[in-house]
């Protein structure tokens, strides 16, 4: 039975469109105050099973408690007090910055006052204070990103849910955005995130699964999941203009992944490794020893790189 | 929980259904989700009122256009035995075909918009909302509109001289009933658009509707199996309430044109919660 901690618990949980199974039968939970990731590539299900989480999109098979509740009976009890940010932020296009929380905060049957309190605070937070009364459209990638967060927020939301949240956004803007979920993280909000940045996940997540195909491939804090299916560091040889020679390298390091552009081999020492490419005749346009990611797990775990 | 044409909204439970397992489309009006739905749509007009000016206008323009000119052509209208000037006859009429354009106007471009481009519901079923709340929400706007729209024809009505008799006051009521039936069908029809060409099956609908339902002639013109079929039309319906009501022609049959519309209203309604959940909440 689900553990008194747990606020989401998930066993064999499924999702089908028709003939097309989006999530095959997965287990999770997720612990108060926790910071869990869904690692994958689009069309893991990743979204499906935020979907689900979220109360918008009945399941197809399996058990699901969020916060306690069943979503198929308790719904609008549930996304009472959860705050999500979907993938295409869904901003309400014909309000303003401040009426999109404000109007939001209606939908929970919060009091005017209350919520033009929490607003003031959150467009400081999403630092969209002096944009309070434009309309939406004008803001950029990021703007309209940290406005979604702040109007997930706007309900006080024991459960906060980000779907990709920093997809399609430039680097400053992303650094910004992880910066406000460390703020949130330390205040003892429960975060769920999905996302196919390896960075991302290793920077904001406590645990993580790693998903392929509506499977959980893998699952545990992101440094266990590296020491358990990479190496300490990873040698890159890129090859330009020819085709990387995998034959001539083979034994060299713990494994090796040849890719269209590249070669990986899975060395603790990547530089002693390198030695042996060189003992071995072979010249790469270029070379780097790297750190071991998440990229790496999933490439082992499933043969594919996480973004193609 | 038993008025006419009530369908139940249930399914899969909670999902759906905001609280209990059974809800019938009246009483979702007045939930406060709807309330919610209703006061984001009095925001964003807040902002657009000029749009509402428009709306003014019909009444006018049909009005008067009836008035200088096809009424000195027609002349005396007759009806169960009494005489009416052709504007008198007509006014009524003018009022339903003004009330169903008004709801269908609201009630599918808009909604469409909102669903498929601007995606307002996605976010709105996000929160505590139920689709049941958001289409209530849509359709209590559409009939706050509506009924302003409505309010003005009378009184345009009153001030050329063209109302029946005092009693042209239930018109309004009336007015709000044949919106309700318009606006809710035709949610749940925009329910069922792919794309921005779907549209022209509402003219094809609803501009013979609009020719054929008696708004300009009285039924005795067609022959017994066409006034048949007309009848039927809801159209029809609206035009006969508020032609009897204006008129002061109380019969009973009346009371069968209102449980007509607010059972299509309702039936609108319901089929409309139930495919928002199925579009957003898949």
């Amino acid at each position: 039975m689900p553990s008194v901690d747990a606020v989401i618990w998930a066993r064999g949980l499924s999702k089908r469109f028709g003939d097309l199974v989006a999530v095959d039968g997965i287990d999770f939970d997720i612990a108060k105050g926790e910071s869990f990731g869904f690692l994958g590539p689009n069309g893991a299900g990743k979204t499906s099973t935020m979907r689900m989480i979220a109360c918008m999109s009945p399941k197809s098979a399996g058990t699901l408690r969020v916060l306690g509740m069943d979503p198929e009976t308790d719904g609008p009890a549930i996304r009472g007090r959860i705050g999500l940010v979907p993938q295409d932020d869904s901003l309400d296009l014909q309000l303003t910055v401040l009426d999109n929380l404000m109007i939001y905060g209606r939908y929970f049957d919060l009091p005017k006052r209350v919520i033009r309190e929490r607003a003031e605070r959150l467009l400081a937070f999403a630092e969209l204070s002096e944009r309070a009364d434009d309309t939406v459209e004008p803001l950029s990638g990021g703007m309209k990103r940290r406005l979604t967060i702040a109007r997930a927020l706007v309900s006080e939301p024991d459960l906060l849910i980000l779907d990709e949240p920093t997809t399609g956004l430039d680097p400053q803007a992303r650094h910004l955005l992880w910066d406000r979920l460390y703020r949130l993280k330390s205040e003892g909000v429960t975060l769920v995130i999905t996302t196919h940045y390896m960075d991302e996940a290793e920077q904001l997540c406590d645990r993580l699964v790693v998903m392929d195909k509506g499977r959980i491939a893998a699952s545990g804090p992101p440094s266990a999941l590296i020491d358990r299916y990479s190496t300490k560091e990873v040698l890159e040889l890129r090859f330009l203009g020819a085709d990387p020679p995998g034959e001539a390298l083979r034994g060299i390091g713990e494994r090796i992944e040849v890719l269209p552009d590249r070669v990986l081999i899975y060395a603790d020492d990547g530089e002693g490794a390198m030695g042996e490419v060189t003992d071995r005749g072979v010249e790469p346009t270029a070379w780097l020893v790297r750190r071991s990611s998440l990229e790496d797990v999933f490439l082992s775990l499933t043969g594919r790189t996480l973004i193609d | 929980m038993s008025e006419p044409g009530a369908l139940t909204l249930a399914r899969n439970g909670g999902l759906l259904a905001p609280s209990g397992p059974r809800i019938t489309p009246l009483a979702l009006l007045g939930r406060s989700g709807a309330k919610r739905v209703f006061q984001r749509n009095v925001v964003v007009y807040r902002r657009g009122w000029k749009f509402l000016v428009s709306g003014f206008f019909e009444p006018f323009f049909y009005l008067v256009s009836i008035g200088l000119g096809l009424s000195k052509l027609v002349g005396v209208v007759h009806l169960d035995g009494h005489a009416f000037p052709y504007t008198v006859f007509v006014a009524p009429g003018l009022l339903a075909a003004s009330a169903m354009n008004g709801a269908i106007f609201d009630c599918t471009f808009k909604i469409f918009f909102q669903l498929k481009i601007m995606k307002v519901y996605d976010s709105m079923l996000s929160t505590p909302l139920s689709p049941g709340d958001v289409a209530a929400g849509e359709l209590l706007w559409a009939l706050a509109r509506g009924g302003l729209y409505c309010g003005v024809f009378i009184c345009v009505m009153a001030g050329f001289g063209y109302v029946g008799t005092p009693w042209v006051v239930l018109c309004f009521p009336g007015a709000i009933f044949a919106g309700y039936a318009f606006a809710g069908v035709a949610m749940a029809g925009t329910s069922f658009m792919r794309s921005w060409q779907d549209f022209d099956f509402v003219f094809l609908v609803a501009l013979p509707l609009f020719l054929f339902s008696a708004t300009f002639y009285p039924l005795a013109v067609y022959p017994g199996w066409l006034q048949l079929v007309i009848r039927c039309t809801p159209l029809y319906q609206a035009v006969a309430l508020l032609r009897g009501f204006d008129l002061g022609l109380f019969t009973w049959s009346l009371l069968g044109h209102v449980a007509y519309l607010v059972a299509m209203g309702s039936a609108g309604l319901a089929v409309t919660a139930r495919r928002l959940a199925r579009l957003v909440l898949p």
